[in-house]
């Protein structure tokens, strides 16, 4: 199940486990990422906790959690390679995995539908 | 931020939507920030070849008349008259207290001054003058002129096969050239560190000559994106960063826009003040900062040693060119020696930089 956030992140839902990661149309807006900073696993976040950071060449954008849980996974490969975060590959550039508590939290988000309506 | 006056846009607007930018407000007008290639390829591309620059926001502004170089004295630093026929100069509006109104270029041509001032002062700018209008000059603003950029080494071989004959022209040099049929005033000069040329012209040939100089295989389009860290690793400032009314010229590195005639007659607005810096140095300058660990520092960051306040981070970002995020900023006059290591201190977040020399990036003009 793949939610959005106003705030352009997505997460893809699979059991109680969330993959979480930024939209299209945001890496898109950011331009050239040139630093970012992952959260820690193990960690336990509230959702609408700023749990990242992308730095663009002209400023910095914070990445608000989708959902509380924990932090069970991180994708450090993503950093080694700053330029294959691209429009095209959003989806696959998961950023963390996320243990959802309560997966009511998912029901108030848009489907890609509602999230292409809304940056339309 | 919303505001209900609608943004102004050079004539060039439509070319740059045609060429993939992304539009955004600045100073008031709507301006191509990137194309599609984005920021870092279009600054590579001018360290490498030549950007191609829209400008035409700043204002061209035109002084005639026989007490125009008393005029701009009694407003800048500048030994205005000491500027020859198709020489350019880098001045400064100077407040009372020797902060800086606004930075600008003079060019001499024609008989006439003819300045280039910030899109973002050009209201204020205007008014100043205006203000300080001497009887017998008469100030033209021209706005029914564009002004392109063209930076980067590949500069003057692009104008050169478009049959500009550029034997004896160089760096702070401003005349007459007819660029593919068409006439414009040229001065050898920018804001990128790079040589190049600033391309002023008939609004209504922009964007023929625009896509002439396209077409040319060195040329790339730049926004102001790229515009931005290309000054920024140039270090040169911005008005409102590194410049405004309470930063005085010692401050931001700027001694050479004091003119020596101008120190010795110290007749120029905030004289007193600037001159006691120009002596004793400034108790903050600017230096270039070198962030530590890939993290960029941004604009309103303190810096600090050993937990006391001693500087502050004026404009941060990334330098393509570095391949490293780099800063400027003003610290305490004994802690500028190069290599100096302090602690950026944004949003209780920590990140060591190192100062560095200015321009992070040589500058590689061309002097006759």
């Amino acid at each position: 199940m793949l939610r959005y956030t106003e705030d352009h992140e997505w997460i893809n839902l699979d059991g109680d486990t969330g993959s979480v990661g930024i939209s299209p149309h945001a890496i898109e807006q950011l331009g050239d990422i040139v630093f970012v900073e992952l959260p820690e696993a193990g960690n336990t976040v509230s959702k609408g906790d700023s749990v990242a950071v992308f730095e663009s060449v002209k400023a910095a954008s914070d990445i608000y959690c989708p959902a509380s849980g924990e932090i069970t996974e991180v994708n450090t490969a993503l950093l080694d390679d700053l330029s294959a975060i691209t429009p095209e590959r959003a989806h696959d550039c998961w950023l963390f995995k996320i243990k959802v508590e309560d997966a009511g939290e998912l029901d108030e988000m848009m489907d890609a539908d509602a999230y292409k309506a809304m940056i339309a | 931020m919303e505001t209900s006056t609608p943004l102004h846009e050079t004539v060039l607007a439509e070319f740059h939507v045609a060429h993939g930018a992304r539009m955004v407000p600045f100073a008031g007008w709507n301006m191509p920030v990137q194309y599609a290639d984005g920021i870092k390829a279009e600054h590579l591309a001018t360290r490498q070849g030549a950007g191609l620059f829209d400008v035409s926001h700043m204002a061209q502004v035109w002084l005639q008349g026989d007490g125009a170089n008393a005029m701009l004295e009694s407003l800048t630093p500048t030994d205005v008259a000491g500027i020859a026929e198709g020489r350019v100069r880098y001045s400064l509006f100077l407040n009372e207290t020797g902060g800086v109104l606004d930075d600008l270029m003079i060019a001499r041509l024609d008989g006439m001054l003819q300045l280039v001032v910030n899109a973002g002062r050009a209201d204020h700018d205007i008014a100043h003058l205006e203000a300080n209008l001497a009887p017998g000059v008469e100030m033209t603003v021209r706005r029914e002129r564009a002004l392109l950029a063209l930076q980067g080494p590949e500069a003057p071989a692009v104008l050169a096969r478009l049959g500009v004959d550029l034997d004896g022209f160089f760096f702070m040099q401003v005349g007459h050239f007819e660029i593919a049929g068409t006439p414009c005033i040229v001065t050898r000069s920018g804001y990128t560190g790079e040589d190049g040329f600033e391309i002023s012209m008939p609004a209504e040939a922009a964007t023929a000559l625009a896509t002439t100089l396209l077409a040319d295989d060195a040329v790339s389009l730049a926004g102001l994106g790229a515009r931005d860290t290309l000054r920024l690793e140039a270090g040169l400032p911005l008005w409102g960063h590194e410049l405004d009314e309470t930063i005085n010229p010692v401050a931001a590195g700027l001694r050479f826009a004091l003119s020596k005639r101008r120190r010795e007659t110290a007749d120029f607005p905030g004289a007193s003040q600037i001159l006691a810096d120009f002596t004793t140095g400034a108790p903050r300058t600017l230096v270039g900062l070198l962030p530590q660990g890939g993290r960029p520092v941004r604009d309103g960051a303190e810096l600090a040693l050993d937990g006391k306040i001693v500087g502050h981070v004026t404009s941060g970002g990334f330098a393509p060119s570095l391949d490293a995020p780099a800063a400027l900023g003003f610290v305490e006059a004994a802690l500028t020696a190069p290599g100096t290591e302090l602690m950026a201190v944004a949003r209780g977040r920590e990140t060591p930089v190192i100062t560095a020399a200015l321009p992070l990036v040589p500058h590689r003009y061309i002097r006759g």
